[in-house]
C-alpha cells in the first residue's frame, strides 16, 4: 500500500472496505472462511454424523433412535469383532515394520549413483500408483490354489508343495500383510530418499575423516538426520494401514472364515452388507481414540524437539 | 608432526577435466602453507586429494614418509575444517568435537578432557550444550576448529574456513588461526582464494591456476619477486601496473614515457610491471618520471589512490594521503627503478 493511498484514507477518501483489507488478522481469518466451509462440508459433517449414527439403532433405511453405547456393548462379545481388532492389530504391527525396513533399504541403494537411476526410481513407485483394485486383483490371481504363479515357481524350482494362500486361515492373513507390504514400500523408499538427498554430502565427507566407518555414519548421521521424515512417514502409513479398506476387501473380504477380517471390513459387512448401520459405524470409530493418541504422541514429539 | 609432499599429482575427472595438472610440492613440519588461486584452480581438489575424499589419478601423495594414495581418511590422522564448517547438525556443541574421538574408541575420561580444553583455548565452554543452529557465524568456525584440535592430527586441512565470516571477524579469527598454529605445533594447509589471508598468515605461499603451480615462495618474496605475469596481478591490491613496452638495450620505452632498466634483460617486447607504491609524488633526482593525468581520485584515510593514464596505458598510483590532487590533474610521479619488473610478452615470465 503506497503512500498516496495512505494520504487518501486519512482524507476519509477511501472507505472502511479498504482498512479492513489493509490488517492483517481479519484479512486472515477472512481468507480462511473458504476452506473452513470445505472442511466442514467434507470432513466435519460426515465424521460427527458417523459418531452420531454409532449411537443410534439405526439401519439402512430406518434412521433409528438414540441408544447410549448399546452398539459398542454387542461388539464386546462379538467373537468376528475381537478377531478383526487383533487382525488390524497385527496386520498394521507387522507390515509397517516390513515396509520401514524394505523402504529405508530402497531408498539407500536408489540413493546410489547407478546406470538408469531416473528409469530404475520411476518404476520402483508403480505398485503406489496403479490402482489398488487392479493390483490386488493381479495379486488374487498369483495367489490363486490352481494357476498361482508363485506356487508353479515354488513346485517346478524350489520343488516346495503347493500352498492354497488365500484358503487356509494360516496363510490368508500372511497374503494379506505380503501385498500390503509391497504396495507400501514404495511409498517409505521415496520418502527416505528425499530425505537422503537434503543431507549434505559434507557431513559425510567430515564424517569420513573424523574416521567413521560406513556404519557408524549410517547410525550417527543418516538416522538421526532421516528422524523427522521417519516420524512423518510412519504417522502417515500407520493412520492408512489402520483404515485399510480397498486391498482386505478385494484380494479376501474376510474369508476364509472370517480369519481376514479387519475392522474396516468387518464394519462394512455389518453396516452395509447386514444393513446394520449403527453398529457398522461403532465398529469403525473403535479404533478412533486409539489413533489420536498416537497421533497426538507423534506430533508433541516432533515439536519439542526444536 | 609430520611433513606432506606432493610428488606429480595430477587428478583428472572422467571426460578428461583436469582438476590438478603434475603439482609437486612440500609442505615442511609444522608448516603454515597456504594453496591460493582463484575459483576452479585445482587448490581445493588438491587439499580434498590429502583428506583423502577424492581419488589421486597419477603421482603420490605421502604424509610423513608414508604414502597414502590407497589410505582411507580415517588412518591418514588429518583433520579439516569445512567452508560450511559441515558441523552435524543434531549433535552438541560437545558432540560434535567429541565425535572424531568416540569413533576412534577414545576412553571417555580422555575425550571429555581433551574436548574442555579445546572448549577453554576457543572460549566455547558455555556453549557446549547447544546445537549448531544455535550459534552466530562465528561460533560455528571455532567449533569447527575445535573438531580438528581436539584430535590432535599430524596436519590440519583448512578449506576457506574464513569465508562464511563477516570481514571484522574474518580480521579476528585470521589472527587466532596463527595463534592456534603456534601453539599447537603442527602443519596447517589452507586453501583460499583471498590473497590477503593468503599473505598474513602463510608461511610459503603455492599460487595456483588452471591446477598448475605457479610459485612456491614466502609472501615477501612473492610480492616482490613474482615469477610471472600472474603471480603479480593476482597478490598485491590494487594490482600492479602492467604496461607493453619494447626494449633497445637498457631502455623500455612505454606509449606515455621512458626509463631505464637495472640491466639489460635480453627481450625485445616486455610487459613493465609497476606496483601502484613505487610510483611516488616526490621525483627523487637520478629516478625516472613519468606524467600521470588524473581520471579518478580516492582517499582511504591512510593512503591515496590516484587512478589515469599516461600515454595510452592506464596507471595506478598510491600517494600520500595529504597530496590535494583533483581529477583532471597532471602530476608528476618518480618510479622507484629497483621495484620495477618485467615480463616476456611470449611468456609472461619474469625477466628482470
Amino acid at each position: 500500500m503506497g503512500a498516496a493511498v495512505r494520504g487518501l484514507e486519512a482524507r476519509g477518501l477511501m472507505g472502511p472496505r479498504v482498512r479492513i483489507l489493509d490488517r492483517e488478522a481479519p484479512l486472515g481469518y477472512l481468507l480462511l472462511v473458504p476452506l473452513l466451509l470445505l472442511l466442514g462440508l467434507f470432513l466435519a459433517y460426515p465424521f460427527l454424523f458417523g459418531i452420531w449414527l454409532s449411537v443410534t439403532n439405526a439401519q439402512i433405511g430406518d434412521n433409528g433412535h438414540f441408544v447410549g453405547a448399546a452398539n459398542y456393548q454387542y461388539e464386546r462379545s462379538d467373537t468376528v469383532f475381537i478377531q478383526s481388532f487383533a487382525n488390524t492389530i497385527t496386520y498394521t504391527a507387522v507390515t509397517t515394520v516390513f515396509k520401514l525396513g524394505l523402504g529405508l533399504l530402497m531408498a539407500l541403494l536408489l540413493n546410489q549413483v547407478f546406470p538408469a537411476q531416473r528409469f530404475v526410481r520411476a518404476a520402483l513407485l508403480l505398485p503406489w500408483i496403479i490402482p489398488s483394485v487392479l493390483s490386488t486383483l493381479a495379486w488374487r490371481w498369483m495367489f490363486d490354489p490352481t494357476f498361482s504363479v508363485v506356487n508353479w515357481v515354488a513346485l517346478h524350482y524350489l520343488h516346495l508343495p503347493s500352498v492354497n494362500w488365500l484358503g487356509t486361515t494360516s496363510t490368508a492373513l500372511v497374503s494379506l500383510m505380503i501385498v500390503n507390504t509391497w504396495r507400501g514400500i514404495p511409498f517409505y523408499g521415496i520418502s527416505f530418499l528425499a530425505g537422503l538427498q537434503t543431507i549434505p554430502t559434507e557431513l559425510y565427507e567430515a564424517a569420513r575423516v573424523d574416521g567413521a566407518t560406513r556404519f557408524q555414519q549410517f547410525r550417527q548421521i543418516t538416522l538421526p538426520m532421516l528422524r523427522p521424515i521417519l516420524v512423518v512417514v510412519l504417522l502417515l502409513s500407520t493412520i492408512l494401514t489402520f483404515g485399510d479398506f480397498t486391498l482386505p476387501y478385494v484380494l479376501t473380504n474376510c474369508a476364509p472364515y472370517n480369519s481376514t477380517c479387519v475392522l474396516s471390513t468387518w464394519a462394512f459387512q455389518i453396516g452395509v452388507n447386514g444393513g446394520y448401520i449403527g453398529i457398522g459405524a461403532a465398529i469403525s470409530l473403535v479404533l478412533f481414540p486409539l489413533l489420536s493418541i498416537i497421533v497426538a504422541g507423534v506430533l508433541i514429539g516432533l515439536r519439542s524437539r526444536d | 608432526m609430520a611433513s606432506v609432499s606432493y610428488e606429480n599429482v595430477t587428478k583428472r575427472y572422467s571426460g578428461d577435466t583436469l582438476a590438478v595438472d603434475n603439482l609437486s610440492l612440500e609442505v615442511k613440519d609444522t608448516e603454515f602453507m597456504v594453496l591460493v588461486g582463484p575459483s576452479g584452480c585445482g587448490k581445493s581438489t588438491a587439499l580434498r586429494m590429502l583428506a583423502g575424499l577424492e581419488d589421486i589419478t597419477e603421482g603420490q601423495i605421502k604424509i610423513g614418509d608414508k604414502v597414502v594414495n590407497d589410505m582411507p581418511p580415517r588412518d591418514r590422522d588429518i583433520a579439516m575444517v569445512f567452508q560450511s564448517y559441515a558441523l552435524y547438525p543434531h549433535m552438541s556443541v560437545y558432540d560434535n568435537m567429541a565425535f572424531g574421538l568416540k569413533m576412534r574408541g577414545t576412553p571417555r575420561a580422555d575425550i571429555e578432557r581433551r574436548v574442555n580444553t579445546a572448549a577453554d583455548v576457543l572460549e566455547l565452554g558455555p556453549l557446549l550444550k547447544r546445537k549448531p543452529r544455535q550459534l552466530s557465524g562465528g561460533q560455528r568456525q571455532r567449533v569447527a576448529l575445535g573438531r580438528a584440535i581436539v584430535r590432535e592430527p599430524q596436519v590440519f586441512l583448512l578449506d576457506e574456513p574464513l569465508s562464511n565470516l563477516d570481514a571484522k571477524l574474518r580480521v579476528q579469527t585470521r589472527i587466532e588461526l596463527q595463534k592456534q598454529h603456534r601453539a599447537l605445533h603442527a602443519t596447517f594447509i589452507y586453501v583460499t582464494h583471498d590473497q590477503v589471508e593468503a599473505m598474513t598468515m602463510g608461511d610459503r605461499i603455492a599460487v595456483m591456476r588452471d591446477g598448475v603451480l605457479q610459485q612456491v615462495a614466502p609472501p615477501r618474496e612473492i610480492y616482490g619477486n613474482p615469477a610471472n605475469m600472474y603471480v603479480a596481478g593476482f597478490i598485491g591490491s590494487p594490482t600492479m601496473n602492467f604496461i607493453p613496452v619494447t626494449v633497445q638495450g637498457k631502455t623500455a620505452k612505454a606509449s606515455g614515457f621512458e626509463l631505464e632498466l637495472p640491466h639489460a634483460p635480453g627481450v625485445e617486447k616486455g610487459t613493465l610491471g609497476i606496483r601502484p607504491e613505487a610510483l611516488t609524488e616526490a621525483p627523487v633526482a637520478g629516478h625516472a618520471g613519468l606524467d600521470l593525468k588524473v581520471e579518478v581520485v580516492e582517499i582511504l584515510g591512510s593512503d591515496q589512490f590516484l587512478y589515469g593514464t599516461v600515454g595510452g596505458d592506464s596507471i595506478t598510483a598510491r600517494v600520500d594521503p595529504h597530496l590535494k590532487v583533483q581529477p583532471g590533474d597532471r602530476v608528476r610521479l618518480g618510479v622507484d627503478t629497483r621495484r620495477l619488473h618485467l615480463f616476456d610478452s611470449a611468456t609472461e615470465k619474469a625477466v628482470l
